[in-house]
């Protein structure tokens, strides 16, 4: 078996490719970008025509998954972990409708918070839903398991979530790679997922009555494992990567009962409490796990965790806070520096919402109270300093809403700013709100033409912006094109102030290429010409 | 035998290359890697690091725990204090000399330097001017894996070099041969 290095993404996208992938649908999201890429790039993929076209948001990725599947075929739906939300009422029901050809939702957590809003654990959505959550330890593990998620998929009919964490998205090592395995041939599902209440009640009951499949399914997992070699009488349970931790600290050492398919397998964990005084859980994100197992052990138990504070509350886990809950002594260390200061991340130079950021300033200080809704995307670091421009930045799309809501309460003057890709995937239905109400926002639609934060994605609504802007009922000549360029500031804060001062919905659009992915353009261009030399 | 590295600068100044480079030299040498980086909101401007283990054993952790990294390597003379309780009592810094300055509260020069130079082990030198003298402005990077190739051990200078002539081959022969420049550069100027 050959092996290669492989992003934790990569494995899993790989992973899905051989596991006989028909398409993968997703919204860019970090830490889950680069499995879409991946797929998108890979020469077997491109030859099988797998479906990998970027999709508009999280739940048309899933309605479309559900598509596939139901005509017999394997998908892959990706997201970060705020995009199961988004998603979330096209997967809970997809586990009522159940699935036909297998059906994976990989959610990418972002434990810490490196480049996301919240931490919530998407444990929770596959329990919330009832169905399987695989969570790998290392690359190998997301490699193999894929293949595993698809067949258990098909064999008991329902999706199947994946969960991985940042660590394990973002870190290389090496896979051994086994071979591709051919596609599902077209299958149409000749039932109808028809979610009607009295159907739906019929089918909610055949979710439940599935449940000790999947649970005895957990029991003989593989993935599931017990060691045995503490001479404490510490039981570990140590959920996906949280494992590797326990593993640097004691090595072999411990007794351990590593967890990485959901639902908990509870008679290993009760025979591992049986064997031991004490449980540890430790556990990348909230305290799914621990509080499960307070449930199965009940009171009177000893349970460590996050909970209890022998790890921290919020935040990833790391070699050092696993050690130190496992009661070993830290080596000696340098203290911190002290000639160091933060480098936090910036808008580059040149780039075209710095611009539009610049204009809003100048023309917004003129009033007494304005305020300035953001949304997701580079430009949410117009909130830090120079700009400091921002008064909100919530999820997807609530920019444009927001502004809405405060300009309904008397807010003038009301502006959002949203990205391109961001206003497609959910400012739409907001500023059609907005256009019904005839509500006095002023909406600055920054369009870079590209989902520029995940690194220069397609943006699904490039060349339609005026187009659905006007569809959606925004007057014609309340939508104003601009060029964010310097040399462009009395023409943009000239448009700005007349369309704050119009009473009602505008929308400003300033146009002009992220300068990553325009330097990526010329390159491609210049290596086009020389190799037409 | 293991070493624990941890490669850190400022986004967009190419330390994920020399990851790349020593993951293609691991691969060579037929020892085992993990390779942890992040990506996203941290790569405008802002502090990067990555995470990078070698090991002739197994590896399970990603992350290098606190005092546990053999070498620091920095793109810029902050940054590679920002890893400071990272490094071993043992390890070595190797670093650019050079301030990259977009922060209005940046440490005095003088004082950070100071610092550095009190540390055990530091090897710094202003890699940008090197590569400027190879001919290869934009092989900074290469530079200064060049000036921890000594340190690094588990890896030869050799399979460095074969990594670097396989991770730049489909930029062709030239771009090779640069790196190779700057990297057999940065490699002269520091004895370990």
């Amino acid at each position: 078996m050959k092996k290669q290095l492989l992003l934790g993404d990569e494995a899993i996208a790989l992973g899905a490719i051989n596991a006989g992938l028909s398409g993968v649908y997703a919204y860019p999201g970090t830490p889950s970008t680069e499995i879409t890429e991946f797929i998108q790039n890979n020469p077997e993929a491109k030859a099988r025509g797998i479906h990998s076209r970027w999709c508009t948001n999280e739940k048309t990725a899933m309605e479309a998954a559900l598509g596939m599947s139901y005509a017999g075929k394997r998908a892959l739906v990706c997201m970060k972990h705020v995009g199961m939300n988004v998603c979330a009422d096209a997967f809970v029901n997809s586990a009522i409708t159940g699935v036909n050809g297998g059906l994976v939702v990989l959610a990418a957590d972002d434990p810490s918070m490196h480049s996301s809003q919240n931490e919530q654990d998407s444990r929770f959505y596959g329990k919330f839903a009832m169905v399987p959550v695989f969570e790998p330890s290392n690359q190998q593990e997301a490699y193999d398991m894929m293949a595993t998620a698809f067949d258990f998929s098909e064999a008991i009919k329902e999706p199947v979530v994946m969960r991985v964490v940042t660590r394990l998205a973002h870190s290389r090592a090496a896979v051994a790679v086994s071979e591709a395995k051919n596609e599902n041939p077209l299958n149409i599902c000749t039932e109808r997922w028809v979610l009607l209440p009295g159907i739906a009640r019929k089918r909610y009951v055949d979710l439940i009555d599935k449940q000790p499949t999947m649970e005895q399914a957990s029991e003989d997992s593989i993935y599931n494992k017990v060691e045995k070699g503490g001479s404490q009488k510490l039981g570990i349970i140590a959920c996906g990567i949280a494992y590797n931790y326990v593993k640097e600290a004691i090595g072999d050492q411990a007794n351990i009962l590593k967890v990485s398919q959901y639902p908990l397998p509870a008679n290993k964990v009760k025979q591992l409490a049986k064997e031991n005084d004490a449980i540890l859980v430790v556990e990348d994100g909230q305290p799914v796990v621990e509080e499960q197992v307070a449930g199965i052990l009940g009171a009177g138990y000893p349970i460590k965790g996050r909970l209890t504070g022998d790890l921290p509350r919020t935040g990833e886990l790391n070699p050092d806070n696993v050690a130190q809950a496992l009661g070993k002594e830290a080596g000696p260390v340098f203290a911190d520096a002290k000639n160091l200061a933060g480098r936090p991340p910036q808008l580059c130079q040149g780039c075209g919402h710095r611009d539009v950021y610049a204009a809003l300033n100048q023309v917004l200080a003129e009033y007494p109270d304005y305020r300035v809704f953001g949304d997701i995307g580079c430009y949410t670091l117009g909130a830090l300093p120079p700009f400091k421009a921002l008064a909100s930045c919530v999820d997807m799309g609530a920019s444009i809403t927001m502004a809405k809501g405060a300009a309904d309460a008397g807010l003038f003057p009301s502006v959002a700013i949203i990205g391109d890709s961001t206003f497609t995937h959910s400012g739409m239905t907001g500023l059609l709100d907005a256009v019904n109400d005839k509500s006095n926002i002023t909406v600055v639609i920054s369009d870079n033409l590209t989902t520029g934060m995940t690194g220069g994605q397609d943006s699904a609504g490039t060349n339609k912006f005026e187009a659905i802007c006007k569809g959606l009922g925004v007057e014609p000549e309340h939508i104003r094109v601009v060029v964010p360029l310097p040399k462009n500031m009395p023409e943009i804060t000239q448009i700005l102030k007349e369309e704050i001062e119009y009473n009602g919905v505008s929308v400003i659009i300033p146009r002009r290429e992220c300068i990553q992915t325009a330097a990526r353009h010329a390159r491609e261009a210049r290596k086009a010409k020389e190799e037409q030399k | 035998m293991k070493k624990d590295i941890i490669l850190c600068g400022v986004g967009g100044q190419g330390i994920l290359s020399i990851a790349t480079v020593i993951g293609e030299a691991a691969t060579i040498a037929g020892i085992n890697l993990k390779q942890a980086e992040v990506h996203g909101m941290s790569q405008r401007g802002g502090d990067v690091q990555s995470n990078l283990r070698l090991s002739t054993e197994q590896i399970y952790s990603d992350l290098i725990p606190q005092g546990g990294a053999d070498l620091v390597i920095s793109m810029e003379p902050m940054e590679s204090l920002r890893y400071l309780p990272y490094l071993s009592k043992n390890g070595t810094i190797v670093t650019s000399s050079k301030p990259f300055i977009n922060i209005p509260n940046y440490p005095d020069e003088e004082a950070l330097q100071t610092e550095l130079d009190s540390l055990p082990s530091v090897v710094k030198l202003d890699i940008e001017s090197v590569a400027k003298d190879a001919g290869n402005v934009r092989g900074a990077n290469m530079v200064l894996l060049g000036m921890a190739a000594p340190f690094l051990e588990i890896i030869t200078v050799d399979q460095l070099r074969q990594a670097i002539a396989a991770i730049f081959a489909r930029k062709g022969e030239a771009v090779v041969e640069a790196n190779l420049k700057a990297f057999d550069m940065g490699a002269g100027r520091v004895k370990s």
